[in-house]
């Protein structure tokens, strides 16, 4: 395998309703942030590729109009993926291997406050069978935390905490849109969405955007030693899929998470820092576990996507807080994750390292 | 270039207007299973999948790949989902080659489907954005001027665009997967059908068609494993440009052109028109073979329709194109750029049955999507260069 870095990354801000900017004027000053960052000009940039969905616009082709935004003149070698943007990099990162292209460019959007989130994300279960009786994705994300609860893998009371750390770290985060100091008993002294999830169990609505750039070996070390910042190689990359029908799934396990984990060498060496894409408090509790991840482990201290939750952007967001760690100097080792799907269905796994 | 990648298994479904036979898994697994019984295998061969489809406002289900994944054996592995508008299904081949030639993986099946009974494709592409005009015009509408422009640029004759869907259909005759079997099509009746959008007749246009196509891309080494001729692949390349701005070429596009350079140089072809042997190309009006062959280097500006009258570019020309009967015989949108990269395959590898192209060696594989502005483009043959 090549050696592959991330090397630079930048973000919009998760807000709750951009009402003033479409999709495109959210993700051009990230791109155009992101490219100035990498210390590359837009010309030597080998490969571009994005993520995104149209289902949350309620357009199709909304890539389209992105691409058009960022730029394409002269013609680039570009695709897309109508996935997380984190999916995009491991489209970069697999190009990236052939060895005629050094670079590449990788963005993602989402304006998850267009429609009714929860109910636009129905629309990904079985059309025929599921769908039609229309269950919201909170629903069927308590469906999992009442699982979880009743196999004794978890509490309220543990998964309040998780949403208390969350917003207390996130504090720290300017991009995030939900931070504060919470008390745990007041969190629990609020009434179910649907049972056994309150409203600080789930993931704010968010609009935002996000790219990273990815260079190959000698490149990406030029272009981190001018920027004064370690290389974020990736070490480790993988990602699985499960079945989506959750009358076939074990609910309190995600099998696709594990072999992930296991193939990108997680054990291999300790993690510093892990940025985990948990919509729902109780799927940090269960990726914890299936990560194989310890208590010396820092856990998505961003925030996570229980303090910004940009749909189709939140997971590119885990590599590029990841990767700005071990650009910093702070973590030698980090993890991001990455999920998709109902109840954690997809999920991917990266691993980043200084060098 | 990375390693060597070959198609060993191609697999296409029945397509027509409507199989009502099929859930959306039915239509995918029908493909899918198709592709690996052409190379005996199974689905626990398979390391990765790549699956392609054009919007998924098309079905109503977003992101189906996800509900898919268990019914192509996807559980437990990577699954990756494309979508570049109409280039798609060659952009999915694209990124499933990429995965072997990478060395990441030895086998990977890609995937590209539509199912546009299920939902209606004019309204589905041309939805009510605000502060936009709502151009209820659907892909006919929007590539009709650009057909006039190059008719007023080219002096091409107003028969061409009548000749390609008669040489289409005709060829789809030799083809038992394609949607339309039109035996007794000529010149008059494809003239005497209702005028869409001028000067496109109803049939110089693609079908709404359900289907959809696989394949199963392997490395080598696998490659040398199963029964069949691999076909190798030679080149690969995706190009896009904008859709907004005032310095395209919409008739002959830049991308277009520097797409087709990159297979070529890859591929070692210098003299297209003589070097390659059959190409399927992405039709979907009648009017875009003469456009595309100037734009992928067959003829020179403005003189593409002298292929087509001549009879070039005809089963038994000297350029045969589209000897399946390509996207006007049948158009499952987001399959159809894959069809084409998989009947390229078959023709080098020999298996395209009654409308193999006699000797075929080496063929171009090629898809185009939005405002032609797309590209994905792939050269396959029957030996390693």
């Amino acid at each position: 395998m090549r050696e592959v870095a991330v090397v630079s990354f930048a973000q919009a801000r998760s807000v709750r309703r951009d009402i003033l900017r479409n999709e495109v004027e959210i993700l051009m000053p990230v791109v155009a942030e992101v490219v100035a960052a990498s210390g590359l000009s837009r010309d030597r940039i080998g490969f571009t590729v994005s993520g995104s969905c149209d289902y949350l616009a309620g357009v199709p082709f909304s890539f389209v109009m992105a691409l058009d935004g960022v730029g394409a003149w002269p013609p680039i070698e570009e695709s897309h993926v109508e996935m997380d943007g984190a999916w995009a990099m491991a489209e970069a990162f697999t190009r990236l291997q052939h060895g005629d292209i050094d670079s590449a460019l990788v963005f993602c959007f989402g304006k998850s406050s267009v429609g009714d989130l929860p109910d636009v994300l129905t629309l990904q279960l079985d059309p025929y069978l599921v769908a039609p009786l229309w269950p919201d994705s909170i629903s069927v994300a308590a469906l999992q935390a009442r699982a979880m609860i009743d196999a004794g893998l978890t509490s309220e009371r543990e998964m309040a905490e998780v949403a208390v750390r969350s917003r207390r770290d996130a504090r720290q985060n300017p991009y995030a849109q939900l931070s504060g100091d919470f008390s745990v008993d007041a969190l629990l002294a609020e009434p179910c969405i649907s049972s056994p999830l309150r409203r600080h169990d789930c993931p704010p609505i968010s609009d935002g955007a996000a790219a990273i750039v990815l260079a190959a070996g000698d490149v990406a070390r030029g272009l981190c030693e001018k920027n004064g910042r370690t290389p974020a190689w990736i070490r480790g990359l993988d990602h699985r899929v499960d079945a989506q029908n959750l009358g076939v799934r074990d609910l309190t396990k995600c099998p696709s998470a594990r072999i992930a984990a296991e193939k990108a060498g997680v054990s291999a060496a300790p993690i510093d820092v892990a940025e985990i894409y948990a919509p729902f408090t109780h799927q940090e509790i269960l990726l914890r576990r299936e990560l194989g991840l310890d208590s010396k482990t820092r856990i998505n201290p961003s925030g996570g996507a229980l303090a910004a939750n940009p749909m189709m952007v939140a997971g590119l967001i885990r590599i590029g807080e990841a990767a700005s760690r071990v650009h910093k100097g702070e973590a030698r080792r980090a993890l991001a994750h990455a999920t998709a799907g109902p109840c954690l269905q997809q999920n991917l796994v990266c691993i980043l390292e200084g060098e | 270039m990375g390693r060597w990648c070959a198609v060993v298994g191609v697999g296409q479904t029945r397509h027509a207007a409507k199989r009502g036979d099929l859930s959306m898994v039915g239509l995918v697994r029908e493909a899918a299973i198709a592709a690996l019984e052409d190379c005996d295998l199974s689905w626990k061969d398979v390391e990765a999948l790549v699956i392609g489809k054009a919007p998924d406002m098309f079905e109503g289900v977003m992101q189906p790949e996800l509900y898919l994944a268990d019914a192509l054996g996807a559980v437990g592995k990577p699954m990756i989902r494309v979508h570049t508008a109409g280039s798609v299904g060659g952009s999915t081949a694209l990124v499933a080659a990429h995965l072997v030639q990478s060395g990441q993986f030895s086998r990977v099946l890609t995937v590209a489907f539509e199912k546009q009974s299920e939902s209606e494709a004019t309204w589905a592409i041309t939805p009510k954005i605000p502060f936009q005009p709502p151009l209820v015009a659907g892909a006919g509408g929007y590539f009709a001027p650009i057909i006039r422009s190059y008719i007023q640029r080219s002096k091409a004759p107003a028969d061409v665009g009548l000749r390609v869907a008669v040489k289409d259909r005709k060829n789809a005759m030799r083809n038992p997967f394609a949607h339309l079997h039109l035996p007794d099509i000529d010149i008059e009746t494809v003239a005497n059908s209702p005028l869409l959008w001028d000067p496109l007749h109803y049939l110089e246009c693609c079908p709404s068609s359900d289907g959809a196509c696989a394949m199963v891309l392997a490395d080598e080494q696998a490659a040398r494993k199963t029964p069949k001729k691999p076909a190798w692949v030679l080149g690969t390349a995706m190009k896009s440009e904008p859709t907004m701005f005032p310095g395209r070429n919409q008739i002959n596009p830049r991308a277009g052109r520097e797409c087709a350079a990159s297979v070529y140089r890859q591929a070692g072809v210098r003299n297209p028109r003589e070097d390659i042997d059959c190409a399927e190309i992405y039709v979907p009006f009648s009017w875009y073979e003469p456009m595309w062959m100037e734009n992928l280097g067959f003829a020179p500006e403005n003189e593409g329709w002298k292929m087509t009258l001549e009879g070039a570019t005809a089963f038994d020309g000297d350029m045969p194109i589209n000897p399946s009967g390509g996207v006007l015989s049948s158009n499952p949108i987001g399959a159809s750029g894959m069809l084409r990269f998989a009947e390229a395959a078959m023709q080098v590898s020999g298996r395209a049955g009654e409308h193999q192209v006699s000797g075929a060696k080496l063929a171009l594989g090629h898809a185009y999507g939005g405002g032609s502005q797309f590209f994905s483009m792939w050269m396959v043959g029957s030996e390693k260069r």
